[in-house]
């Protein structure tokens, strides 16, 4: 447990994204979708994924119906909107510039300056 | 507890929360089963893996608030939560809600009856097909639609534009259907009329071009379907049978649709003849003249109204230099047809107009009344609105929540508005003042004037909804908690303080002219009319109706006055063409000439009184005062030497002085001698305005009349003989039929326009005091709420109450009695116009004075009640605390 970092603000919507755009998923799939896609490395409430959720389906970002999941319960289901899709690509461009900006600057010696 | 969920989520749905809510929480909860579905494949058993899956999800509460907030909510639902908050708030402060709502109904309401006035007589056509082809011919300089038999005959021949031209006159007759007689209304109508207009009859047949065969042929009656109603029950048997109008036999062959009321708004007919049917050949041949009320008939389709106006012009040349000695020039040209064009279209219009701008005004004051009492709140609230900017809360938001309270506000005051209106209406449309003469004005309600007023109500919303905005929109959250104030108190005049004084003035005046109106209606009611009124009943009727000619008439006549002294309770009889001031319509004037004048011309006449002819018992059953000389005997028949009987007017007039005109002479014009014999005091004959009008009486033996109105003097209440009187009337004679009134009755309705001048102003007045009322609420709420920390140090200092007041109210009550002040004196100098309205209205009268001081004063009183109490209820401690 002690292994696993907090979430950054703002980063848990483009992980929701990201795990969706490899296939319809309800809520708790999400959340292991993240989980295995990260290697368990990240802490994030089980709660706090919906707030996100419901904001990208209002941003029009994912789309939600109802189905069964393999469980053969009821659940709700998102899915991309080609919104969310374009977003996705965005957003994953502007996180790489950040951390490769990010690593450039902790990586300095001061020599270097 | 997966039972109590699931009941959670039932009752969510039950309770009416969004679908969109339950939904959430049904996701939430299966999220957590997913989990725990999981952990129970782990190992745990079912109970223990709930639990776990519920700690691991976290604040399960809190998480689904946030869900909330990031999907937004749906519009409605928020909607609804401003209107709750509204409510609550509104609930929380009823002095201004009932101000508010009162104001708002009186305004919308006094909109939504002139609409509908507006409505029924200008916007809604006549009910028959194709209304907008059908148009009336009017003749001369714009104004008479009235056209002789023979020259309709060639407007119908020889035009080319319309499908063609039908004709109607109205007229009263005496109608016989085998019991009770009576007078009716009906349209003389040409045979083609109904197959012109298009209209289908109900039951039966109409009367077609084909059955006019020449003078009193076709005699064929169509019944209006309100008449069939009320008289034949709906009997379908009525078709066939025979009446008799005037004495002469009539055919019921149909009935009229029920929405066919006529083709002139102001006269719907109890049925229609064939105008061949009751007018002689001569009438119908003589081409001078015009009597026929108006042409009608539908544009062929594809002609202008201008290519008909010359197609008919052409034919009005020709029957000019046809006809020269009968037809002057014709202008012709073309109206809508209902209203009879110029003549009672351009007057309506103006009227209505000018009432709908005065509604209009009415409920601009209103809103920008409620418009201060809104920033007056929203003032109050800025507190917590600063508050709620501080926390995030979006202006919009806070304006959306002032909005949807003036929308509540006008939408609630809408409602009674339009409620009171439509019942007002309902009875306007029942109410008839002169039942002698049935209009065709619908005035009830439609959907067009429910939807006016409504949308006058959300625009009335959205305007007062819209002052405290700007207010709102600069306010500073730092500013306000810092000094607890929105705006600096101001000492110089504000243009709402003017606004405000012009409303009060107005209200000032309108109060003083109904007050005047008032006095002058009631003395005049009890003014010298130069007779008695009371206790006596009039019986009208025209032997004319019942079929009496020549020698026929003072035979009957002298039979009904035996007849009616035969009645128990009756004191006298007297018989006369017309009672003085019963609106019978058959007062004429006559030209009289000196004695010395032998060239009868116009510019030699000497004086134009009235005529009436009255059995010798008239000036002792009115109880009408002869200063001189003697009343009639029954010896002054037509065998004795002509005489009459003048009033004082007359006298002075034509001999200088009543002393002088005692015995002599003077002409009627067609150069007969009579002999003044008696001197009459003056009196009010046709209109209670009569001061200086001539009038002469002359026996009815010497100068005969059909027109019969009996006069019975009774020993108690008059209304108890009127069944004796109707009932001795027809053992003499069955077909006739008989108009009963009481005296004082009919002058009523002499008076009628004073009425209705009277409740025109009373009704204006109370709207001027509402909106007055709110205006000063408005400001002295402003005033109190703008100055309560100065007020609590003033407390707290010691200031007595009426300090506290001064200081509160003062400004307010300053103003309202300038503005008073102002109003009583225009209205004083206002009823001099009244005076011509209303007879005897006077503003030199202390009740009056008296009566707009206290009225002023009432208002000030109940408009700073409100505001009043909160100034004294201040509690020093408590406001400083919280400012």
């Amino acid at each position: 447990m002690s292994e696993q970092a907090q979430l950054l603000p703002g980063t848990l919507d483009l992980l929701i994204l990201r795990a969706v755009s490899l296939g319809p998923l309800h809520g708790y799939g999400i959340l292991l979708r993240i989980g295995q896609i990260s290697g368990d490395a990240l802490l994030i409430e089980q709660g706090a994924l919906y707030p996100g959720l419901f904001r990208l389906v209002r941003q029009g970002l994912l789309k939600a119906s109802w189905g069964t999941s393999d469980n053969n319960r009821r659940a709700k289901f998102y899915e991309l909107t080609a919104a969310g899709r374009k977003r996705l690509r965005q957003e994953t461009d502007n996180w790489n510039r950040l951390v490769s900006a990010i690593a450039a600057a902790l990586g300095t010696q001061p020599e270097e300056v | 507890m997966k039972f109590l969920d699931s009941l959670r989520f039932r009752i969510s749905i039950l309770f009416g929360r969004s679908r969109m809510d339950a939904e959430m929480e049904e996701e939430l909860r299966l999220h957590v089963q997913h989990r725990a579905d999981d952990l129970e494949r782990i190992g745990l058993p079912r109970a223990e893996a709930e639990r776990q899956a519920r700690i691991e999800f976290g604040g399960h509460v809190r998480y689904k608030e946030e869900s909330r907030e990031a999907a937004g909510g749906t519009l409605l639902e928020s909607v609804f939560r401003d209107v709750r908050h509204a409510l609550r708030l509104l609930r929380k402060s009823p002095g201004f809600t009932a101000v508010a709502v009162m104001t708002l109904a009186a305004a919308i309401g006094a909109n939504a009856v002139v609409f509908s006035a507006l409505n029924a007589t200008l916007l809604r056509p006549l009910n028959v097909p194709e209304p907008q082809s059908l148009y009336g011919l009017q003749f001369g300089e714009g104004v008479k639609g009235a056209q002789s038999y023979p020259n309709y005959l060639d407007f119908r021949d020889r035009n080319r534009c319309f499908e063609g031209l039908a004709a109607y006159h109205m007229t009263r007759v005496g109608l016989d259907t085998g019991k009770n007689p009576t007078r009716v209304w009906l349209y003389e109508v040409t045979g083609n009329y109904f197959d012109i207009l298009k209209i289908q009859p109900r039951i039966g047949r109409f009367f077609h071009a084909a059955d006019e065969q020449g003078a009193h042929s076709a005699p064929y009656i169509v019944l209006s379907y309100g008449y069939w109603h009320s008289h034949f029950q709906d009997d379908p048997g009525a078709v066939g049978r025979m009446v008799e109008i005037n004495k002469r036999p009539f055919t019921i062959v149909g009935v009229a649709p029920p929405q066919f009321q006529g083709t002139f708004l102001l006269l719907s007919p109890d049925f229609f003849v064939p105008i061949v049917s009751l007018e002689d050949a001569d009438t119908l041949n003589t081409r001078a003249g015009r009597w026929i009320f108006e042409t009608i008939g539908h544009l062929k389709p594809g002609v202008t109204t201008a290519q008909a106006a010359a197609d008919l012009n052409s034919i009005g040349d020709y029957l000019q230099t046809t006809y020269p000695k009968e037809n002057g020039k014709m202008n012709v040209s073309l109206s809508r047809a209902g209203l009879y064009g110029e003549t009672f279209e351009r007057p309506l219009r103006a009227f209505v107009a000018a009432l709908m701008l005065l509604a209009g005004l009415i409920l601009l004051a209103a809103c920008a009344n409620l418009g201060s009492l809104f920033a007056v709140r929203a003032a109050d609230r800025s507190r917590e609105i600063a508050v709620r900017l501080a926390l995030g809360s979006s202006r919009v938001r806070i304006l959306r929540q002032l909005f949807t309270e003036a929308l509540l506000l006008s939408l609630a005051g809408g409602a009674v508005g339009i409620f009171g209106g439509a019942m007002l209406l309902r009875r306007l449309s029942a109410w008839n003042p002169f039942p002698q003469f049935p209009t065709n004005v619908p005035l009830n309600p439609d959907a067009n004037v429910y939807a006016v007023a409504a949308l006058l109500a959300f625009i009335s919303g959205i305007l007062f909804g819209a002052v405290p905005v700007r207010q709102v929109m600069r306010s500073d959250p730092y500013d306000i908690i810092k000094s607890g104030s929105l705006a600096k108190l101001g000492r110089r005049i504000t243009l709402r303080e003017i606004l405000l004084a012009v409303q009060i003035a107005i209200c000032a005046v309108l109060v003083t002219s109904s007050l005047v109106a008032v006095r002058g209606l009631l003395r005049s009611l009890h003014s010298d009319f130069g007779f008695e009124p009371e206790n006596v009943l009039l019986a009208d009727t025209d032997l004319d109706m019942a079929g009496y000619e020549g020698e026929a008439v003072p035979a009957m006549q002298k039979r009904m006055l035996e007849a009616m002294r035969t009645i128990p309770g009756v004191a006298s009889v007297a018989l006369t063409n017309c009672a003085p001031l019963s609106s019978c319509g058959r007062l004429s004037m006559t030209s009289v000439y000196t004695d010395e004048t032998s060239d009868l011309r116009p510019s030699t006449v000497a004086a134009s009184p009235l005529q009436f002819q009255i059995s010798p018992e008239f000036f002792a059953v009115a109880e009408m005062p002869v200063l001189a000389g003697r009343i009639f005997t029954p010896h002054d028949d037509k065998n004795a030497p002509l005489v009459a009987v003048i009033n004082q007017v007359f006298a002075r007039e034509v001999f200088g002085s009543s002393a002088k005109a005692l015995g002599r002479y003077f002409k009627v014009s067609n150069g007969t001698r009579l002999q003044i014999v008696g001197i009459a005091k003056d009196g009010k004959y046709k209109s209670l305005a009569d001061d200086s009008q001539s009038v002469m009486f002359l026996p009815i033996l010497q100068a005969p009349t059909s027109a019969s109105s009996l006069m019975l003097r009774s020993k108690s209440d008059p209304q108890r003989l009127a069944a004796a009187v109707r009932s001795r009337l027809q053992d003499l004679d069955v077909g006739m039929p008989v108009f009963i009134q009481t005296w004082p009755d009919a002058l009523n309705r002499v008076l009628f326009g004073s009425r209705l001048a009277t409740v025109a102003l009373g009704v204006l007045g109370a709207l001027g005091a509402i909106l007055s009322m709110t205006g000063i609420f408005g400001m002295a709420a402003y005033s109190v709420s703008k100055r309560l920390r100065e007020l609590g140090i003033r407390v707290a200092l010691g200031a007595r109450r009426n300090e506290v007041l001064q200081a509160a109210l003062g400004r307010a009550i300053k103003l309202l009695a300038f503005a008073s002040t102002a109003g009583l004196l225009l209205g004083i100098l206002a009823s001099r116009l009244l005076a011509a309205m209303v007879y005897q209205a006077t503003p030199r009268d202390p009740l009056v004075l008296a009566g707009v001081v206290l009225a002023m004063a009432s208002i000030g009183v109940l408009a700073t009640w409100i505001p009043a109490q909160r100034a004294l209820s201040i509690d020093p401690a408590r406001l400083l605390r919280e400012e």
